[in-house]
């Protein structure tokens, strides 16, 4: 079983991705503390954190840009902190109108797209430009940064295909090819283009209302001198993301569901043949598995020692719940393992208490690092 | 063309998109008819928290009470068919249950059959399908997915039905997309009416908009689970979704609340056999005291929950099974408040 500080080794860009609710901030935050604890200058870009753990990394003030972690902070966890921890929260729209204002050839032509309603709304609301501009920020600070390892906290999409296609999906709709030339107003394009084509536009500008066509026509034109340099760009981010120097983390829960996507994405990562490292799973319940053969006589073993059936009964009902949760987890798992064909499957328990603090923190990451041998400690409840 | 585009003040728009959206009326402190009484209800909440569970045991209680109802998932991921270990259902309408069916909302699907309403021409019909700059101009324009999908949802709750011999619902219930995207999701509308200024896609929009703000008519639920995150982002949702959209958000319900099943006294005495014992007995005191532990912050969680929302918050509980399944919804439809 390798581990997770053996698959980051020589990384410098860990992307974590799962679907909604599996623990993908928290994950990431871990990942980014332990490995600047162990002596890299790291980044972990997030998307969304609780309010307490951005307190407790001492960010309050999270902006869009990514600022250096109290080392003193993780110390009183009593960690030596031998590297830089640093931390940002993506604000997509922020990071979208700064791309802009890179892109663009003057500041007129910046204005035009700043202050375009179509713009307007795919810089904030189409789904994908969050997932896009994620993308654009890691490659920002790769470039840029000067960290050793960076580390993304993806967006929650619902579908994990939609993170893979998102800038593929963005430029084309920048690019725009086909619809810029329909649009044109007057010039060849409009005489080479056949009738059907312009009764086919002339349907849909009657259903979606003319304005909307023109406000397209004028983004379309606003972006046109971008268009080249936004090109340029996404393949560089493409070819990041494929670099043997990234790595993608599969981020998931032990229930059926979970794990189905997580299989699921796994899939996708192989087609696109991007760099896939390895599976995280979150909130597994440890079976007991030595312990089974006693479990029959449990109760009367229980009632014996506390001296009350009552509370031995409910003692062995509840160990009886946990056990059957962790039997599940267990299978699922060694379904995921056996879907995934990877060695590089970590399982963080379901811990007693929320994890949404730098001691919560501290907790995961003694499992997300743990060697082999560790594990085997740990699974085992001796640990 | 350019003329029409070119009255629309751009400038005027500038900053964000909350300047170009006409303030919800927001009918607060009026008495709202309950939740199943509702001709749509919206699921919502951040993800992993049981929204499709939810919205399945929504749907066994309102058909139990005779109400035929409509499951509706909006992701094709097609939760709700799994939940009933059905095979995919797709773009139909299809019966699980008596009185409850379900349907995956394809935005494609929605599209089309939008387009089949607006065009009575059969040729135009033909022509625009097969063109493909109409599916790139579709695929194009920010926002109209989800507001076909919306409008689809519309659709099925009306009590004449657009489509041809579309069955009459008491009850449509939406699995909106999770937190975030959801409310960008339930603002597409009013968006998109500020947008398209003129055309049936304008008044369609607003009609939608209407419909969806509509305190008498339309309701949503909050789904969060009892941890710090999830009750944070419940808090801030249902604000978002009473001040931003303009909803009616009706209910809260906490998921998978943990029983209380030991008394302070006794976990005391469970600590010390953990400490004391081995094997068995001391793993299923360490269970014991996980349990404890959780139950007691769960329910510091639960009270946070009720301080910071204003909508009535129901508890649900964790269900100790290793998949959930259609009975494990009908238990849940139970226990609904």
């Amino acid at each position: 079983m390798a581990s997770l500080g053996e698959v980051l080794d020589g990384k410098s860009i860990c992307i974590c991705a799962g679907s909604g609710g599996v623990g993908k901030t928290t994950t990431s935050a871990a990942i980014a503390t332990g490995m600047a604890a162990q002596g890299l200058k790291v980044c972990v870009l997030t998307i969304d954190p609780a309010k307490r753990l951005a307190d407790s990394l001492g960010l309050d003030e999270l902006g869009n840009e990514a600022r250096r972690v109290d080392p003193a902070l993780i110390e009183e966890q009593g960690v030596e902190m031998k590297g830089e921890l640093w931390a940002m929260m993506l604000d997509a729209k922020a990071t979208f109108d700064e791309l802009i204002a890179r892109q663009a050839p003057d500041e007129e032509s910046r204005d035009r797209v700043l202050n375009n309603r179509i713009y307007q709304q795919i810089s904030s609301a189409l789904a994908g430009s969050q997932e896009y501009m994620a993308m654009e920020k890691l490659f920002e600070l790769h470039t840029e940064g000067g960290f050793d390892l960076l580390v993304l906290d993806t967006p929650p999409t619902r579908n994990a295909l939609d993170f893979l296609e998102a800038p593929k999906r963005l430029t084309q709709f920048i690019e725009g090819k086909s619809m810029r030339m329909f649009m044109k107003p007057t010039g060849l394009a409009a005489k080479v283009t056949g009738r059907g084509v312009s009764v086919a536009l002339g349907i849909f500008k009657k259903i979606v209302g003319f304005d909307l066509i023109a406000d397209l026509a004028e983004f379309f034109n606003a972006f046109s001198g971008m268009v080249d340099g936004f090109q340029a760009r996404a393949k560089r981010v493409n070819k990041l993301l494929a670099d043997p120097e990234t790595l993608f983390l599969v981020v998931c829960g032990p229930q059926g569901e979970p794990i189905d996507e997580a299989v699921y994405f796994h899939r996708k990562l192989v087609e696109a043949k991007l760099p896939f490292g390895g599976v995280i799973v979150n909130k597994v319940h440890y079976p007991a598995d030595e312990l089974q053969a006693e479990v029959d006589d449990l109760p009367a073993a229980l009632t014996e020692k506390l001296g009350d059936a009552n509370l031995a009964k409910r003692v062995a009902d509840n160990f009886a719940d946990y056990q059957a949760l962790a039997e599940r987890d267990a299978r699922n798992i060694d379904h995921l393992a056996g879907e995934l064909r990877t060695s590089c499957v970590i399982r963080v328990p379901y811990l007693d208490e929320d994890v949404h603090d730098l001691r919560g923190l501290m907790e995961i990451d003694r499992y997300l690092f743990a060697t082999a041998e560790e594990r085997v400690e740990m699974a085992a409840g001796r640990a | 063309m350019a003329s029409c585009g070119l009255e629309i003040p751009l400038r005027g728009y500038s900053y964000g998109t909350s300047l170009f959206l006409p303030p919800p009326e927001i009918a607060r402190n009026q008495p709202i008819p309950d939740l199943l009484d509702k001709r749509l209800v919206i699921v919502t909440g951040k993800g992993g928290v049981g929204k499709t569970t939810v919205a399945v045991a929504l749907g066994l209680r309102a058909a139990s009470e005779g109400k035929r109802t409509i499951v509706c998932e909006v992701s094709s991921q097609e939760n709700a068919s799994r939940i009933f270990d059905h095979a995919s259902v797709g773009f139909h309408e299809v019966e699980m249950e008596e009185n409850l069916w379900s349907i995956s909302i394809d935005p494609d699907e929605s599209m089309r059959e939008y387009v089949l309403l607006q065009l009575k021409v059969r040729a135009m019909r033909d022509m625009l399908f097969r063109s493909r700059i109409f599916n790139y101009l579709a695929a194009a324009t920010p926002g109209l997915k989800e507001l076909v999908t919306i409008g689809k949802i519309w659709e099925l709750a009306q009590l004449d039905r657009k489509v041809k011999s579309g069955r009459k619902y008491d009850l449509v219930i939406v699995d909106a997309p999770a937190t975030g995207h959801g409310v960008g999701f339930l603002q597409t509308p009013r968006t998109f009416a500020a947008i398209a200024r003129v055309g049936p896609i304008h008044s369609q929009a607003e009609t939608l908009d209407r419909f969806i703000t509509d305190h008498e008519n339309t309701g949503t639920a909050i789904v969060a689970l009892p941890e710090e995150m999830p009750v944070n982002e419940s808090m801030a949702l249902e604000k978002d979704l009473r001040d931003e959209v303009g909803v009616a958000v009706d209910r809260v319900y906490l998921n998978g609340l943990y029983p209380e099943r030991f008394k302070k006294g006794e976990a005391e005495a469970l600590a010390q056999l953990a400490e004391t014992e081995n094997g068995a007995s001391r793993a299923a005191a360490r269970a014991a005291l996980s349990e404890f532990g959780r139950a007691k912050s769960q329910r510091q969680q639960l009270s946070r929950l009720k301080k910071g929302v204003e909508a009535p918050v129901k508890t649900l509980p964790f269900l100790f099974e290793p998949e959930l399944d259609v009975a494990s919804a009908r238990k849940l439809a139970g226990k609904l408040g």
